[in-house]
C-alpha cells in the first residue's frame, strides 16, 4: 500500500529584503494512513512552515522553491492552486493554534459549518446544519443546537478549539494538519482535547501531524516523532525509541531540559547557546555551536543517516546504543 | 519557626464593573441589572518565610495574578491585609513605603510589553537605582552592566534596544531590572511560560542561581505544575479565586489531597514512550463572574456530594504542613 504522504527535499524559503530566510530546507517524511506524527521544534524551526506548505498556505515572500508533496499518489506542488481548492477542508484540514484564526467572529457557528460544509458536498442547508450539529457532538460539545446559533466570542478558548476540529472533522479528511492545537489552553483543557483527538483520529482512520514545541505533550500521543531544527529534520523515528534512547544532542538536551519531577532547587540541564538567526546560519552542522560534541568533523553538514529501522539522525556523533552500555 | 518575611491575611480582591448609562437607565425603569462583581482572589491566607520560593499554580482565571500584583503593590486589595517583616504595605507612608515597595519587585511574563521599547537596556535597568539614589550616578552605567553580566547578558549589548534581543535574552533584561534595586523578594508572573524549552530551561537555572546569590525569596507564578514543581519549596494551588491546596512541594506532587490538585498533577505533561490515555477531567472551567455555590470545583469534581453543592470547605490541615480545602478529608 502506498503511503497517504510523502514529502520529499521540501524547501520553503523566504525572500526578504535582508536575504533569503531558508525556513524549510530540504525535509522529507511520509505518512501512512491513520498514523500520528509528532512534529516538533522549537520557534523558528520551521514545522509550522512544513505545515503550511502542505497546504500550500505559505504567504508571500515565501514560496516553495523545491522538492515535491505528494499526497495519496498526486504532487501537491505541481497541482497548484486547483486542485488544492479540492483537497483542502475535504481531504486534508489543518486546526490552528489559535481558533480565533479559523472563525470568523462575526458569524455564527452554524453559518460557518453549513458554509464549510456545502463547499465541498452538494447537500441542502437542513442536512448539511444536521451534519454540522454531529460534528459537534463528536467532539463533546453539550447543548449543541444552542452552540451553533451562538457567535464565537461567546466560546471559552478550549470550546472554540473544538468547534474548529469539529469543523476540521466535517468532511472526515484523510489528513489532518494540527498546529500547536493546544499550546493556548490550560492544562485541564488541553487534556481534554487531546483525549478527544486521540479517540477521533482512531475511530476515523484519519492519519494526523501534531506540530508542537512540548515533546512531552506529544510523546503519549504520537506513533512517530520527527524533530526539526533550523529548517531540517534532525531525528526521525518511531516514538519510544527517541524518547528512550535520544539519539541526536539536540534531541536529548530538549528531553533534558524539561523539568520532570527530579529533585527540585537543583539546576536543570541546559542547551547553552541560543536557536541561529534563518538569515545568518552557521556553516556545517547547524547545531554544532550550541552542541557539546561538536568538532571539526561536523562541518559539512552530515545527511540524515539511518541507524536503525525507520530511524533517521543527522549528526556525525550520535548517543548510540553501544556507547550508552559501554559508558555505564 | 521564623518569622514570616510576607503574610497574605485574609485578602480578597474584588473588581467591579460599573453600570453603563443605558444600562442606568434601563435599571430606571425597572430592569432587574445590578454592577457586576469577579471575586478575583476570595480571602487567601500564605505565610511566604524568608529565603524560601512558593510556588502558586492555577489556571486561567483563578486570580494568581492577581495576587501576584497584590503582594507586588501594583493592586491594593479590597480586604485583608498583607504585611512585609511584621508591617503592612498599604499603611507605611513616605520612606518606608518606598523602601517596601523597592524591596518587593515583580518579573512579568512579556518582557516586550513590560519593557520601553524607546529605551536602551543600560537606561532600562539604570532607571530605578537612579532615580531612588541606590547607587551614585556617575556610576549608573556600569552597575547597570554588572546587572546585566548577573543575568548573563555581555556588557557590550548594553546600549541596544529591547527589539534587538531574543525573548530569552528579554526575559533576563526584565530579572535584571527587577534585581536592580535590590530587592529581597521577586513575584515571577508566568516569567517563563513564552519560552522555547531550552531557553526555559536556562532561565530556570538563572532564578535557581540568582536565589543562592542574593538570597531571595520568590512568589513563582505559573500554570505549568512541573516548572513549578521543580523551582519550589512549598505549592499553593488556587482554583477560582480561592486557595484549595498548600504544602510542600515534593509532597503535594506525590500525595495531591485536593481533587483538583490529583487532576492538575494527573496531567502534567510527562515523556512517555507508550501511548497515553488521556483521563480528563470533564467540564469547563466556570465564569469567575457567576462561580458555583459551595466548592467551586464540585460541577467537575468526580467524588462531589451534596455537601459540597451548598458549604464551602474550609482550608483545614490535613497532615502536618499540609492543607486542604475539600470535604471529603472529614467523612475518613
Amino acid at each position: 500500500m502506498t503511503k497517504l504522504l510523502e514529502i520529499e527535499g521540501l524547501q520553503t524559503h523566504f525572500f526578504t529584503r535582508d536575504g533569503v530566510a531558508k525556513a524549510v530546507d530540504g525535509v522529507s517524511l511520509s505518512l501512512d494512513r491513520g498514523e500520528i506524527l509528532g512534529l516538533v521544534g522549537e520557534s523558528g524551526s520551521g514545522k509550522s512552515v512544513t505545515g503550511f506548505s502542505i497546504l500550500g498556505l505559505v504567504d508571500p515572500p515565501g514560496r516553495v522553491v523545491g522538492g515535491r508533496i505528494v499526497f495519496d499518489g498526486a504532487d501537491l506542488v505541481a497541482g497548484g492552486e486547483r486542485m488544492m481548492r479540492g483537497l483542502r477542508g475535504r481531504r486534508i484540514a489543518m486546526i490552528f493554534q489559535d481558533p480565533m484564526m479559523t472563525l470568523n467572529p462575526v458569524l455564527r457557528i452554524d453559518t460557518q459549518m453549513i458554509e464549510t460544509v456545502r463547499a465541498h458536498a452538494d447537500v441542502s442547508r437542513a442536512a448539511a446544519r444536521e451534519r454540522a450539529r454531529e460534528a459537534l457532538v463528536r467532539v463533546g460539545i453539550s447543548s449543541p443546537d444552542e452552540r451553533l446559533e451562538s457567535y464565537p466570542h461567546q466560546f471559552s478558548g478550549g470550546m472554540r478549539q473544538r468547534v474548529a476540529i469539529a469543523i476540521a472533522l466535517l468532511h472526515e479528511p484523510d489528513l489532518i494538519i494540527a498546529d500547536e492545537p493546544t499550546t493556548a489552553l490550560d492544562v485541564t483543557i488541553q487534556a481534554q482535547i487531546l483525549s478527544e483527538v486521540q479517540t477521533l483520529c482512531a475511530e476515523a482512520g484519519t492519519a494526523l501531524i501534531w506540530i508542537t514545541h512540548d515533546l512531552a505533550v506529544v510523546s503519549g500521543l504520537a506513533d512517530r516523532l520527527a524533530v526539526m531544527y533550523a529548517g531540517r529534520i534532525i531525528e526521525a523515528g518511531p516514538t519510544a525509541g527517541i524518547i528512550a534512547r535520544p539519539a541526536h544532542p539536540y534531541t536529548k538536551g530538549l528531553i533534558e531540559s524539561v523539568p520532570q519531577g527530579k529533585r527540585h532547587g537543583t539546576l536543570l540541564k541546559q542547551i547553552g547557546g541560543m536557536t541561529p538567526s534563518l538569515l545568518h546560519l552557521p556553516r556545517g552542522c547547524k547545531f554544532a555551536p550550541r552542541c557539546p560534541r561538536a568538532d571539526a568533523a561536523c562541518d559539512p553538514e552530515p545527511p540524515l543517516a539511518e541507524i536503525a529501522a525507520g530511524r533517521g539522525v543527522r549528526c556525525v556523533h550520535p548517543h548510540l546504543e553501544a556507547e550508552e552500555s559501554a559508558a555505564s | 519557626m521564623t518569622e514570616p518575611l510576607l503574610e497574605i491575611d485574609d485578602v480578597s480582591k474584588r473588581f467591579t464593573t460599573e453600570l453603563d448609562i443605558a444600562e442606568r437607565m434601563a435599571r430606571r425603569l425597572g430592569a432587574d441589572l445590578a454592577p457586576k462583581t469577579v471575586h478575583a482572589v476570595d480571602r487567601v491566607n500564605l505565610a511566604i518565610r524568608p529565603g524560601e520560593v512558593m510556588g502558586l499554580v492555577g489556571e486561567s482565571g483563578c486570580g494568581k495574578s492577581t495576587l501576584g500584583r497584590m503582594v507586588a503593590g501594583l493592586l491594593s486589595p479590597s480586604d485583608g491585609r498583607i504585611r512585609y517583616r511584621g508591617r503592612e504595605i498599604g499603611t507605611l507612608d513616605g520612606a518606608e513605603a518606598r523602601d517596601a515597595a523597592l524591596k518587593i519587585q515583580m518579573v512579568f511574563q512579556d518582557p516586550m510589553s513590560s519593557l520601553n521599547p524607546r529605551l536602551r537596556v543600560r537606561d532600562i535597568v539604570g532607571e530605578a537605582p537612579r532615580v531612588h539614589r541606590i547607587v551614585p550616578r556617575r556610576e549608573v552605567a556600569a552597575y547597570a552592566e554588572e546587572m546585566l553580566a548577573q543575568v548573563g547578558l555581555d556588557a557590550a549589548t548594553s546600549k541596544r534596544y529591547p527589539h534587538q534581543f531574543s525573548g530569552g535574552q528579554r526575559a533576563r533584561i526584565g530579572i535584571a531590572r527587577a534585581l536592580a534595586v535590590k530587592p529581597d523578594f521577586l513575584v515571577c508572573d508566568e516569567s517563563v511560560a513564552a519560552l522555547d524549552v531550552s531557553i526555559q530551561a536556562q532561565v530556570l537555572n538563572l532564578f535557581v542561581r540568582l536565589r543562592e546569590e542574593f538570597d531571595l525569596t520568590y512568589l513563582f507564578i505559573s500554570h505549568d505544575l512541573g516548572v513549578v514543581e521543580h523551582i519550589s519549596d512549598r505549592i499553593a494551588v488556587m482554583y477560582l479565586g480561592r486557595l484549595v491546596e498548600l504544602g510542600q512541594a515534593e509532597d503535594l506532587l506525590a500525595r495531591p489531597n485536593h481533587p483538583y490538585t490529583q487532576a492538575l498533577v494527573a496531567e502534567i505533561p510527562t515523556f512517555s514512550t507508550e501511548k497515553k490515555v488521556y483521563s480528563a477531567i470533564k467540564g469547563e472551567i466556570p465564569s469567575p463572574l457567576k462561580p458555583p455555590p459551595g466548592c467551586h470545583f464540585h460541577p467537575r469534581c468526580p467524588h462531589a456530594h451534596e455537601r459540597c453543592r451548598v458549604e464551602v470547605p474550609a482550608l483545614k490541615e490535613v497532615a502536618p504542613g499540609r492543607l486542604s480545602a475539600c470535604h471529603l478529608n472529614d467523612a475518613a
